[in-house]
């Protein structure tokens, strides 16, 4: 099956797998580009790694992933980086926020990794900040902001490169709903405005209905739903 | 006209091959029936409305007369019937499930993919919810509050599943006993 | 509090000390290890007293003084010679025995004296001798050997010695070479030896210097794996432990560690002991049973070691309460005062200052403020090491990415790091004071030698009587012997060396050819027969009066073997004036300078030889070769090697000793660092893997890592490097010797210090790596 055209990102028959455990056997994957896609499915059913080979950080065993037109099976290692920090943006759990820095610092990161001077860098992250309606906690460390104020930071900080592709790894996992409900809304309405698309893995169906379309991954094969009905 | 749930897991258990009316109350009730067996009034004023959409037919009658002694057996119009209704996602809502199993066991009993009718199912939840999520969004809090009511039974119902397609194999085991 | 639950809470974190799993075993081996460490060198400590107490005794109970006024003969006398050589570098302690009876003294470690033509020696001497290295020194030493020396006769297992049997020894008596004695041992009347005062001080600072970075590494080391340990007692408070449980149970881990780190050390210590009896330092080495570490001491340290562990434990938690886990909250910690910290360096040097100036002629430095001001000044290192850290620290902040992340990390957990660091830096102010000392006290004595190596580099002293033209030409002969130049000395009085008070005017007399007295001065002019004094020298007021022609002068024979007879000399009529000239040995010569042909009969016997030799160095062994020759031209020949360097190579061991020492302390902090940095990054995995997620390249987490170690390293060996030449200097001023640094040596510290950051970072590179692969990232 060739990847729908217009696509922005799309994996077609993708494998991996870790010692004797099959990760993903077979899976497939596209997004146009604004668009926001879940990915679901129970707990080791590859959902992870599948965003893992798709944000480049793994290289699958076989199969392509095509960004842009490019192919990132062939891309060195060192290239796959330099994409990872320009055109995608990032969103963990947790403990993906560098508890020595402020969260103003957090958030510049990404740009300073581009070689953005850091005032600069500082400037464009408080306005990231304010538009996640924390630009108060910009001097606090991540220690000292709760769970739900944190995971805000972190989309500020995945945002903050306007990139156009963002990877978001049960971003609520570790909220409570009104927290976690709020993230997802600020997420994806940052993502729009911006014309990103989102790759969202979640479990829960509350988060996944603020996607576009759902994709579920089980045995390493995934499923889009939109084409069932 | 509607046959109605319980005419459809009728014609569904008819396709494994023709049987008596007490048979499909009988198999009926292990299957499904559980709290709630089926009156033979039931089955017959079902069997009958089937006969009249001629989704089956009269096999034969056995000697003694009435309508227990009938055997029925399910026509093309009916098989067609069964997977309509089965490929057919259910209108989201609580209290869903009766429904769903059944749709489910008579997927397995009838050696059809029943993965996919829960998949179905699935998206068609999904997409309910998607709409009340942005709802929610554009809504004042009443909006909010009630769209989440719905919102948080929904997830339960995918919840279940989930749960059901990750036991699919041992309900197959099951059934066939 | 009862004291069984003090004990039950003790015992659970030892046990869980013991318990930790694979890592935790790592973990407490370590621990152990470094424990272990600064037992063996706390026990060693110990023992040294009781080492040199022996050795002394040792050492006092074979003196045979020469000096004393010697007994009549006996059956009970004995007469020994003193007949010291070196060989290589290394002393061997010689004599010729001849007892004159049945009832002679016998020296310790003797069963019998050897008879004429044998001797008995110790066992390393036995073994040089039967080695291919001792060839040389078989052929000065031409006795069978009979026996060895027994262990109450040596002072030290590696002890070169030799009692050799000889005949007609008696003749040879002169009071100070050779002797009759009745008995080993120091005269009753012999008033105690008194160390030189700087020595001392050097000992006590050498002591202080080595133990502290001990001390600390010891506190450091029981606080290993800090913060995984916090988390599985946040744990315990979760499970209802309260908060003096959770720290005694705490102190119970920190317990374990120690108790093994006792039995490591105990086992160390054993071993060090043995290989001690191998070993020589300074020339001096001890017997494996001399280092026995005193009952009391050893106790102290065997309860001193894990009650510190404890207490520094229960301290250190009694201010930051233990969290559960989840819930902590990383606040700005308060910020550090500087007073109280300044004020230990400032009472150290106060107890210090006031000893400035003293010098070796003031008597013995006060050991309690010595030992008080040199800790104080380096525990100073230590207090005020995280204040500078984070002081520093808190006004860093631009520069690149990996700076940033490194810098913050140490503006939250400043103290963290500056313990760790803490020993080095109290190793390498020590090590840096020390040196300088050691260089300072160093030149001190190579510059009193002051001789002119250009001309001659040896000198053999020959006994009266021994044929100098002989022994010239003798020399002369030896491979690798450039120039000779002999001459003979003694001296002149203008009255008899006998009388009460002796002579009130008396000057030199040289006896050589026409060149070797040119080596001495400037002749006019010189033939066979001439006589010269010496002019133009500033110091030399009694040879004008003396140089009369016509004069009797007075030879001293007052050292030589005939004092019944009066050897006199009258100054000649046709004496010439020579102007002076600086002598092969240093010394300017004044007084008369006789050709052979101008030296009555009689006053041979009242001259010394000496044979300046001008030697290649670059001859192997000609050293050896000429003490070989010496021997063979008069057995009782003195031989001086001249080098500025001889007194340098004895500091030049312990420079080394010190330099080995203070490595293995830097090694051994620089692992517990790797250890600590291994953890922190195990701890941060999921951090670094989403780090790497947004692109973050791995050489800017590299560097991180580099600047989060060097940093702190940096800050420390600055520190130490100051307050070492502070305290350097202060040392230098109280022994009344010129201030210099050794800038060679303060290199070398921070040169090691600098490449423990490499090493330490470059090894958590492969699980830097290792731990930035997406693993990390997995929810599940």
């Amino acid at each position: 099956m060739t990847p729908p055209p217009g696509s922005l990102l799309a994996a077609e028959d993708l494998h991996k797998t870790y010692g004797p455990t099959k990760a993903l056997d077979g899976a497939e994957f596209s997004i146009h580009p604004g668009e926001v896609v879940a990915v679901m499915g129970p707990s080791g059913s590859g959902k992870s790694t599948l965003l893992h080979c798709l944000a480049g950080i793994v290289v699958p065993d076989s199969g392509s992933i095509t960004y842009d037109g490019r192919e990132l099976a062939t891309m060195s290692d060192a290239q796959r980086s330099a994409l990872r920090r320009s055109e995608f943006g990032f969103v963990f759990q947790f403990g993906q926020l560098v508890p020595e820095l402020t969260c103003v610092e957090n958030v510049a990161l990404p740009l300073r990794l581009n070689g953005t001077s850091r005032k600069e860098a500082e400037r464009a992250a408080l306005t990231w900040l304010e538009r996640l309606e924390v630009d108060d906690l910009a001097k606090k460390r991540p220690g000292e902001v709760s769970g739900g104020q944190g995971q805000r930071v972190a989309v500020a900080r995945a945002l903050v490169t306007r990139p156009r592709v963002l990877f978001a790894d049960e971003p609520t996992g570790a909220l409570d709903s009104l927290n976690g409900e709020r993230v997802m809304e600020l997420l994806t309405d940052a993502a729009r405005s911006t014309n990103a698309a989102v790759v969202l893995v979640t479990h829960e169906a509350r988060v996944a209905a603020y996607s576009d379309r759902e994709i579920v991954v089980r045995d390493g094969r995934s499923r889009d739903m939109e084409r069932i009905v | 006209m509607s046959i109605g749930h319980i005419g459809h897991t009728l014609l569904g258990l008819l396709e494994s091959g023709p049987r008596h009316g007490y048979d499909l109350k009988r198999a009926f009730d292990e299957k499904f029936g559980h709290d709630r067996p089926l009156h033979y009034g039931q089955v017959y004023s079902t069997m009958s409305r089937l006969l009249k959409n001629g989704l089956v037919e009269v096999d034969g009658i056995e000697a003694g007369g009435g309508p227990e002694r009938k055997r029925y057996a399910i026509t093309e119009a009916g098989i067609t019937d069964v997977d309509q209704w089965l490929a057919t996602p259910e209108k989201p809502e609580p209290y869903l499930q009766s429904t769903l199993y059944t749709k489910v066991v008579l997927a397995l009993l009838t050696h059809r993919d029943a993965a996919d009718i829960l998949d179905t199912q699935r998206a068609e939840h999904l997409r309910s919810m998607r709409i009340l999520t942005d709802r929610k969004r554009k809504g004042d809090l009443a909006d909010q509050l009630i769209c989440d009511h719905a919102l948080f039974h929904l997830e339960a119902d995918l919840r279940w599943l989930e749960l059901t397609a990750a036991r699919l194999d041992k309900l197959r085991e099951a059934v066939a006993r | 509090m009862s004291a069984r639950r003090w004990a039950g809470d003790l015992g659970l974190g030892v046990k869980f000390g013991f318990t930790g799993g694979r890592e935790g075993w790592g973990r407490l081996l370590l621990t152990a290890v470094g424990v272990g460490l600064g037992v063996a060198l706390l026990l060693l400590t110990t023992a040294i007293p009781t080492a040199l107490t022996v050795r002394h005794q040792r050492e006092a109970a074979r003196l045979d003084y020469t000096y004393s006024k010697p007994p009549a003969k006996s059956d009970a006398t004995l007469v020994i010679a003193d007949l010291d050589t070196t060989y290589r570098d290394k002393e061997v302690r010689g004599r010729l025995v001849e007892p004159e009876g049945p009832k002679a003294p016998l020296a310790p470690g003797l069963r019998s004296y050897p008879a004429p033509g044998e001797m008995v020696v110790s066992p390393a001497l036995k073994r040089l001798l039967d080695s291919r290295d001792g060839a040389l020194l078989r052929a000065r030493l031409p006795y069978r050997v009979v026996g060895t020396i027994g262990e109450s006769g040596l002072v030290g297992s590696q002890e070169l010695a030799y009692y050799a049997g000889a005949r007609d020894l008696a003749q040879h008596i002169n009071g100070w070479q050779v002797a009759r004695i009745s008995a080993f041992g120091p005269p009753a009347d012999q008033p105690e030896d008194k160390m030189d005062p700087v020595l001392i001080l050097l000992v006590l600072v050498v002591f202080v210097v080595l133990l502290m970075p001990v001390a600390v590494f010891i506190a450091a080391a029981v606080r290993f794996g800090g913060e995984r340990r916090d988390r599985r007692l946040a744990a315990l408070r979760l499970v209802g432990s309260d908060s003096r449980m959770t720290r005694r149970i705490a102190a119970g881990e920190a317990l374990a560690g120690s108790l093994l780190g006792l039995a490591f050390g105990t086992v160390f210590f054993l071993i060090g002991r043995q290989a001690a009896g191998g070993v020589e330092v300074m020339g001096i080495s001890v017997f494996p049973d001399y280092l026995d570490p005193s009952p009391a001491l050893a106790l102290l340290v065997a309860v001193a070691v894990p009650a510190a562990a404890v207490l520094a434990t229960l301290l250190a938690r009694r201010g930051g309460g233990i969290e559960p886990p989840g819930v902590v909250r990383t606040a700005r910690p308060a910020r550090r005062r500087l007073w109280w910290r300044l004020l230990l360096p400032v009472a150290g040097l106060a107890l210090l200052v006031p000893m400035i100036g003293q010098g070796r002629s003031h008597g013995n430095f006060n050991e309690y403020l010595v030992i008080g001001g040199v800790l104080l000044l380096l525990v100073g290192v230590t207090a005020l090491l995280p204040w500078v850290v984070e002081a520093v620290v808190a006004r860093l902040g631009r520069g690149a990415v990996s700076w940033q992340l490194a810098v913050r990390r140490l503006q939250l957990s400043s103290g963290t790091a500056a313990r760790m660091v803490n020993g080095i830096a109290v190793a390498v102010a020590g090590a840096i004071a020390l040196q300088m000392l050691f260089t300072g006290v160093e030149g001190d004595y190579s510059k009193e030698t002051g001789v002119d190596l250009n001309r001659a580099q040896m000198q053999v002293r020959l006994s009266r009587g021994v044929s100098l033209d002989e022994a010239a030409g003798k020399f002369a002969d030896v491979r690798g012997v450039r120039k000779v130049v002999a001459m003979g000395e003694a001296s002149v009085g203008d009255t008899s060396w006998r009388s009460a008070d002796g002579p009130r005017l008396s000057s030199q007399v040289t006896v050589g050819s026409c060149a070797a007295l040119r080596e001495v001065a400037k002749l006019p002019g010189c033939r066979d027969g001439d006589v010269f004094a010496v002019t133009g020298l500033g110091w030399d007021t009694d040879t004008p009066p003396l140089a009369e022609p016509g004069r009797r002068l007075h030879l001293d024979t007052s050292q030589g073997l005939d004092l019944s007879r009066e050897v006199t000399w009258t100054v000649p009529h046709g004496l010439k004036r020579a102007r002076a000239a600086d002598a092969p040995n240093g010394l300017e010569r004044g007084g008369f300078l006789l050709t052979p042909g101008a030296v009555p009969a009689q006053a041979a016997g009242a001259i010394v030889g000496q044979v300046y030799l001008s030697v290649d160095e670059s001859v192997p062994e000609v050293h050896d070769l000429v003490r070989n020759t010496a021997t063979d031209v008069d057995r009782f020949a003195d031989v001086m090697v001249w080098t500025a360097t001889q007194q340098s190579r004895q500091y030049a061991s312990i420079r080394t000793g010190l330099l080995v020492g203070s490595v293995c302390v830097l090694v051994l902090i620089g692992a517990s660092l790797l250890v600590s940095q291994l953890e922190q990054l195990r701890e941060r995995r999921r951090l670094l893997s989403s780090l790497v997620a947004f692109g973050t390249r791995r050489r800017t987490l590299g560097l991180s890592v580099l600047w989060q170690t060097a940093l702190p390293i940096a800050l420390g060996l600055l520190l130490a490097t100051a307050v070492g030449l502070t305290l350097g200097t202060v040392l230098l001023k109280m022994t009344d010797t010129p201030v210099g640094v050794d800038w060679p040596s303060v290199l070398t510290m921070t040169g090691i210090g600098a490449g423990i950051v490499i090493a330490v970072t470059l090894l958590s590179l492969p699980p830097l790596v290792r731990l930035m692969r997406p693993d990390g990232l997995r929810t599940e």
